[in-house]
């Protein structure tokens, strides 16, 4: 029966079921109940935990805030990414330094630079503000204000993960296929109208692979936020892993939080599963 | 008009250099400094304008109250991060060898199927399985040790090394491994002496990305340990809450991601030569 092609699947396969259906199938279970602080252990309540998250205006503004903030920062992320990659995709003078440089933050911890940024935007003492009043602008309250906590968590982002976009952009740029580039140097074709009719089409499958790698990234963003603003002020940064920790780990609602964060995957994947295949139809042109 | 483009071509670019150094230069000069030089507004650069002082460095080693120690978390993120990729390279490269040269059925489920399980495990927001996965370590006695962190590790980290290895297998031509089976190689054997011998930049790649992922999670180590396995980023968010100060704050944050971000020359010495293509496709 066991053939040797099994012995290259199995182990994996067992292995990842192993560490993941149990987990996932408690908290299937676990939503069905009503275990909080006052009663521990599993009994069954329907689906009471789902009719109250309907209700639950701040889970639906959390998860309104986080496409708001994926948007946002996943567009900036591609835009400056491909910019940057095409900036140093032909070999120049201290290109190979720019390169080293433009993938290092990808490489560094969330939330350790999440402490750092923490004191770069730090109102009174920080540099941000400091440099901001030399051009005579501020002082910005960065992190007590709802729309400077969203922009710094942006700045973040963007600082974090333009590099994984400028990875995937250069690779790709890195092994293009020259012979459309000679046939438009023989048409005369200028560089605006080669980068669009040339490499952006060329591009455009790694392209999609890439934003939609971010996209699901972005969607689970939790530690940069836990750190910078712990959600706040009030709840201007909260994003749905957050509020769902609040609930599950602070108020130890375990049963409400086990629905909401059902909820919250069966959500992700429907919304990332429509963006995939509407970028394939308007970039590629094509389902699939 | 190429001497102005290329004068604006590297101001821009020195532009987002100046943007991505900034938080380190920031904080190598903040770990220098002391309580007098933090409290009296945003300073940059030593002795100019502040006299540089070692406290926040020594700090980090030194024992008793005062001290922090760095060294112990140092080791348990390192341990725990090399475990995981090591046993999620091992199993997911077999895994994507596997699934790039066989066809699997099982009912309804075929290769495509396989591979999508495997990679989707990365859409699941970590929260979803915080708590089972907090009782399932205390059932097995295993909250707050390496060997659990590296099992829920492992579940984070195999469907990296799936999704690299898959990509980078299916650039592979299939006719090297047939030649081996001519030439009287089992399957395994082909694998093992000809194919692998073969993959070192996608096994670079797929094992950089575990290091990555698996050095920089916080949300695990957060939940499922407590003091006896600390590891860095746990460490650092716990003196960020109390009344840590910024010097040492900072010396911390930087011995924390000065390893990872040498591996950034790694990467890119690999892009050049045009190995990560076939690794992302």
């Amino acid at each position: 029966m066991l053939k040797p092609k099994h012995f290259f699947l199995l182990p994996a396969l067992l292995t990842l079921a192993a560490i993941i259906l149990f987990p996932l199938i408690f908290t299937v279970r676990v939503s069905f109940s009503s275990w909080d602080v006052y009663q521990t252990g599993l009994d069954f309540i329907g689906g009471r935990n789902y009719a109250r998250l309907f209700q639950d205006t701040r889970f639906w503004e959390s998860l309104l805030r986080l496409s708001g903030m994926s948007f946002i920062t996943v567009t900036l992320q591609y835009v400056l990414g491909f910019a940057l990659a095409l900036a140093v995709w032909k070999k120049m003078p201290g290109g190979r330094v720019f390169r080293v440089l433009f993938l290092v933050p990808m490489m560094t911890t969330p939330v350790v630079m999440s402490v750092i940024w923490r004191t770069v935007f730090h109102e009174s003492l920080g540099p941000a503000n400091d440099l901001l009043s030399m051009i005579g602008i501020g002082p910005v309250p960065w992190l007590s204000s709802a729309t400077g906590a969203f922009i710094s968590v942006v700045i973040v982002e963007v600082w974090q993960w333009t590099p994984f976009m400028f990875l995937l952009l250069l690779a790709g740029l890195v092994s293009l296929p020259r012979e459309p580039y000679l046939a438009a140097a023989i048409d005369g074709a200028s560089p605006t109208r080669t980068f669009w009719q040339v490499t952006f089409p060329l591009m455009a499958p790694i392209s999609i692979g890439a934003i939609i790698i971010r996209l699901i990234e972005a969607s689970k963003i939790m530690d940069t936020v836990n750190v910078m603003t712990s959600g706040g002020p009030g709840t201007a940064t909260e994003t749905p892993s957050y509020y769902i920790y609040i609930r599950g780990l602070r108020d130890f609602q375990v049963g409400y939080s086990a629905a909401l964060s059902l909820a919250y995957l069966v959500l992700m994947i429907i919304t990332l599963t429509i963006i995939a295949k509407l970028l394939m139809r308007f970039l590629v042109g094509k389902d699939d | 008009m190429g001497r102005t483009y290329n004068i604006i071509k590297y101001l821009c670019l020195l532009a987002w250099a100046t943007f991505v150094v900034f938080p380190f230069l920031w904080a190598l000069s903040t770990s220098f400094k002391d309580a007098n030089a933090v409290t009296s507004g945003a300073r940059y650069i030593p002795w100019v304008e502040f006299e540089p002082s070692v406290q926040g460095w020594t700090s980090l080693f030194a024992s008793g109250s005062q001290g922090i120690n760095i060294v112990q978390p140092f080791f348990n993120s390192a341990s725990v991060t090399l475990l995981a990729s090591i046993v999620s390279l091992g199993l997911g490269t077999l895994a994507a060898y596997g699934l790039s040269r066989f066809s699997y059925k099982a009912g309804f489920v075929k290769n495509s199927d396989i591979t999508f399980f495997f990679i989707s495990q990365r859409i699941m927001p970590p929260i979803v399985l915080a708590i089972p996965f907090f009782l399932m370590l205390k059932e097995i006695q295993a909250l707050d040790t390496i060997f659990g962190l590296v099992i829920v590790y492992v579940a984070l980290l195999l469907p990296i090394a799936v999704w690299v290895m898959t990509d980078f297998f299916a650039s592979i031509p299939k006719e090297l491994d047939e030649m081996a089976m001519i030439d009287g190689c089992t399957p395994i054997g082909a694998f093992f002496r000809v194919v692998l011998p073969n993959s070192t930049a996608g096994l670079v790649v797929a094992g950089m990305f575990c290091l990555i992922f698996g050095w920089n999670d916080f949300f695990f180590a957060f939940i499922l340990t407590f003091t006896e396995t600390q590891l860095l980023p746990v460490a650092i968010v716990s003196l960020n809450s109390s009344v840590t100060p910024w010097w040492s704050l900072s010396a911390f944050a930087l011995i924390s991601v000065t390893p990872l971000a040498l591996i950034a020359i790694v990467v890119e010495r690999f892009m050049s030569r045009g190995s990560l293509a076939g690794a992302f496709r």
